[in-house]
């Protein structure tokens, strides 16, 4: 990672440059704000376009499992069709309801696509790449991804309709039902890191081993819980009872139109993107190479290879983009789940075998097996 | 006993990961779509789309209005008015073809006698009001002289299987 430290020392001197002139001039609240624009616009607008090119890859996955093509027209094999649907959706009129409440109305949305991005803060990219380093991130993360809910429920209410106000209910109820067994997952992983920051987490996995020292080894079925429950939280199929477009329609954001469902369209890729980044971080070592360590410093000199072996951001998206991957292919896949069957799979077999292996984690951590507990 | 199989054999996920198997070797089939307005199907020289009424090449109508198309016709969509001309020949003065009634089922060609109302190969065409799906002689005719080469050259093909 030596070249990007170098490039980032070296746009951090050009950015002294320019401070020294104008910067120091602007009132001392105005340069923190910029400050802080700055970094969140560093992180927002990649993340922006991923959603919009995770729109085109899920057209294009799923097209290819079908044995279709997907878009095609728009650009070069398609691929400026999320520009053209941005567009397409950004001059769409924004109805509101005359029975809706329009305040609430219009704040729902952002209310569920805030805690998506919000979370994003305590995301480490690399080691000490990270916006805020948070001591409790992991309970920043578990509260945000709790708060999103509140968009969908508001969402539901304010329309002053009843079938939006019932996909509300739904939702809501798999969404509270799902973080149950997800905050269990959580607290295995808490038990085997012993940090509730995630750059330490990501770092406690670290070893010799490489990939055999990653999390997912003896927190497996966790693992296994905890991705499938971040498909349900984001109520994306085989859960996806609340929108289910081949049978009701979209759910509590029945009455959106326009760039008001852009929006919680952009929240449900983005909450996408962020379990699949807190997955690859909780269980699959974060920035860190999948190469034994030996391997690492065998080739650190080779140029290209070097980097790309070590550790670094690229492993961190690599690992995002197999759980996004997975997302569409689940989609592809598997037929929707009944509601009940949704509800019974959270409470009755996934909250109890989360509990089950927070136990067989105590003990793995008492007797420091497979490495743990010696942090 | 067998229920608790059953539940530890759906806790492996098998089942899952044999759906996910199905789709994953899909992925990567070879995709059969075609691109239509830009890549066109073959057509079949039997192709039987819209309809024409042909000449003979010194510019004369075939048609006798022997009205075997008209009876034949399953959907009763052809209608047909007839009458001696002056030089003692019977000819048609009405000839129309209803598109909207029509089911192509070509029957009215393999009737006709003398070759006169066939099928083309053409299945692009629309209507943009009433009526306009409403093929008289006129019309029918016009299509069966525009066509005639790729008409003739599709008949030709066909002619050893006749």
């Amino acid at each position: 990672m030596e070249w990007l430290n170098t490039s980032i020392d070296w746009v951090a001197l050009l950015f002294q440059e320019w401070v020294v002139t104008y910067y120091h001039m602007l009132p001392d609240v105005l340069q923190t704000v910029i400050w802080i624009v700055l970094k969140i616009v560093v992180i927002m607008a990649p993340l922006m376009l991923c959603v919009a090119y995770l729109t085109l890859a899920e057209r294009k996955i799923i097209g290819a499992m079908q044995v279709r093509m997907g878009p095609t027209t728009v650009g070069p094999r398609g691929s400026l069709q999320p520009i053209a649907d941005a567009v397409k959706l950004m001059f769409k009129e924004i109805i509101i309801p005359t029975g809706a409440n329009k305040y609430l109305f219009l704040t729902a949305p952002l209310l569920s696509l805030g805690p998506a991005l919000a979370a994003w803060a305590v995301i480490p990219f690399g080691d000490g790449l990270v916006l805020a380093e948070v001591n409790a991130a992991l309970l920043y993360v578990l509260a945000l991804t709790s708060v999103g809910v509140y968009g969908v429920i508001i969402a539901g209410w304010s329309s002053n309709s009843k079938y939006a106000l019932l996909g509300t209910m739904r939702s809501a109820a798999q969404i509270v039902s799902y973080e149950i067994a997800m905050g269990f997952a959580l607290v295995g992983v808490l038990i085997a890191a012993g940090s509730l920051n995630l750059g330490e987490i990501v770092n406690s996995q670290r070893g010799d081993l490489g990939l055999l020292n990653w999390f997912m080894i003896p927190l497996f079925p966790l693992f296994v819980i905890y991705f499938i429950s971040g498909v349900a939280e984001t109520n994306r199929a085989p859960f996806d009872v609340a929108e289910g477009e081949s049978e009701i329609v979209a759910g509590f954001h029945v009455d959106y139109s326009g760039m008001a469902f852009a929006v919680f369209f952009l929240a449900e890729y983005a909450n996408m993107i962020l379990i699949a980044a807190l997955t690859a971080i909780m269980f699959m070592g974060g920035w860190l190479s999948m190469f034994p360590a030996s391997w690492i410093s065998a080739v650190a000199d080779v140029p290209v290879v070097g980097t790309l072996v070590g550790d670094g951001i690229h492993w961190f998206f690599a690992k995002m983009s197999i759980f996004l991957f997975l997302f569409l292919w689940f989609r592809a896949t598997f037929p929707r789940y009944r509601y009940d069957q949704i509800m019974r799979l959270g409470w009755k077999i996934f909250i109890p075998i989360t509990i089950v292996w927070l136990l067989v984690v105590g003990i793995f951590v008492l007797q420091g097996w497979f490495g743990l507990g010696s942090a | 006993m067998s229920g608790l199989i059953r539940f530890l054999k759906s806790l492996s996920l098998k089942e899952l990961l044999k759906g996910l198997g199905v789709t994953g070797r899909y992925f990567f089939a070879r995709k059969f779509t075609l691109q239509y307005p830009d890549d066109k199907t073959p057509l079949s020289p039997r192709f039987r789309g819209l309809h024409a009424l042909r000449r003979y090449p010194n510019g004369e109508e075939r048609c006798i209005a022997c009205k075997l198309c008209e009876a034949v016709c399953p959907a009763l969509a052809i209608t047909i008015e007839s009458e001696q001309r002056e030089d003692g020949s019977r000819r048609t003065t009405r000839y129309d073809i209803d598109l909207t009634k029509c089911i192509f089922c070509g029957y009215c060609e393999e009737s006709c006698p003398v070759d006169s109302i066939v099928e083309t190969h053409i299945f692009e065409y629309y209507g943009e009001k009433k009526g306009d799906l409403y093929m008289t002689k006129e019309r029918l005719l016009a299509v069966g002289d525009k066509y005639e080469k790729e008409i003739a050259a599709a008949r030709s093909q066909d002619a050893s299987y006749r």
